[in-house]
């Protein structure tokens, strides 16, 4: 199934969910959706029979600047061979998604990952610490807004 | 059997002072911690293994630090790994030494500037005795690193033990 035939089957489907697509002209086309609908639509993905898309290849996190943060989800069929990514954005005042753990497993520790780096905070996910710094770690090192701490336990961080 | 035995079998007496009997003994089997932490551990392992093989040295690696005397930081240390490795040298019994192995464990190397999670030389948390350059060493400069670890202790006395 062509980029085209996803977006117009999620967008029939849900309609309001898809906020924005961009299809054409970018080496990864993508569908932008709702940051509360995101599992719905992650679910019609992964169970529909001509969509099955069974793997979540990628989750990540971005920091755009000026308060805005998102999610990229790139998904593949291994069934069918093709692909789509999804978007969604969140703000820095609100940097709340809906996981798609139940969805793929892969989701787990990649928006764990997300959750350490930019404080993008997955609702429903089942256990969402940090993964890569520790637990008693201040702040949340990739946003570009990040200053990195004098001190760490007492242990000078700067050079 | 080598050269030893057929130099004392008669029962001679060897007299020595005790800090070149403790010395000669210490440096004869410095044991390292396996403490591989990044891609200097390749080098680390490489050295150990029979290519050049430190065993001839008395030196091979422990997995506890109740049994070793050299700690070989090999990689970088991250903060996250900064108090573990507190922890395990303070487990360590002296004497105890510690060889920081490459540029990450000397000064942060390539992590120095953008490295929010690194910690910039492991001499931050514990002292460290010796100081091997390079991004990762060959095994030959870790080798010559442990080599200078040796003439340090050789040269050590117990009158004066050293700080730490």
């Amino acid at each position: 199934m062509i980029p085209q035939e996803i977006h117009d089957n999620i967008k029939t489907r849900f309609g309001d969910a898809v906020v924005e697509a961009k299809i054409d002209g970018v080496i990864d086309p993508w569908v932008k959706i709702a940051p509360d609908k995101i599992k719905e639509v992650a679910l019609f993905l992964r169970d529909d029979e001509a969509l099955a898309f069974d793997s979540l290849m990628c989750l990540s996190g971005i920091d755009y600047t000026g308060g805005k943060l998102g999610v990229v989800y790139h998904l593949h069929s291994i069934k069918w061979n093709h692909k789509i990514t999804l978007k969604v954005d969140v703000t820095v005042e609100n940097p709340h998604c809906v996981s798609v753990e139940s969805v793929w497993k892969t989701a787990n520790w990649h928006e764990r990952e997300a959750f350490d780096m930019y404080g993008i905070i997955f609702d429903e996910h089942p256990d969402l610490r940090r993964i890569l710094m520790p637990y008693d770690w201040e702040g949340h090192p990739l946003r570009k807004d990040y200053q990195v701490p004098e001190f760490y336990n007492g242990m000078k961080v700067p050079y | 059997m080598g050269l030893l035995d057929q130099k004392f079998e008669n029962s001679n007496v060897i007299i020595t002072s005790m800090d070149n009997l403790l010395n000669w003994a210490r440096l004869s089997s410095m044991w390292g911690m396996q403490f591989g932490l990044a891609c200097c551990a390749i080098e680390m392992m490489a050295t150990g293994a029979s290519h050049y093989d430190t065993d001839r040295f008395g030196i091979f690696f422990r997995g506890t630090p109740r049994q070793s005397d050299v700690m070989i930081v090999a990689g970088t240390v991250t903060l996250k790994m900064a108090s573990r490795i507190k922890t395990l040298y303070d487990q360590m019994s002296e004497p105890r030494y510690v060889l920081s192995m490459g540029s990450c464990a000397n000064c942060g190397g390539p992590y120095w500037e953008h490295g929010y999670h690194v910690l910039k030389g492991v001499d931050r948390v514990i002292p460290v005795d010796v100081y091997v350059p390079g991004c990762p060493p060959r095994p030959e400069a870790l080798i010559e690193g442990l080599m200078k670890l040796q003439e340090k202790i050789r040269n050590e006395s117990l009158a004066k033990r050293k700080s730490a």
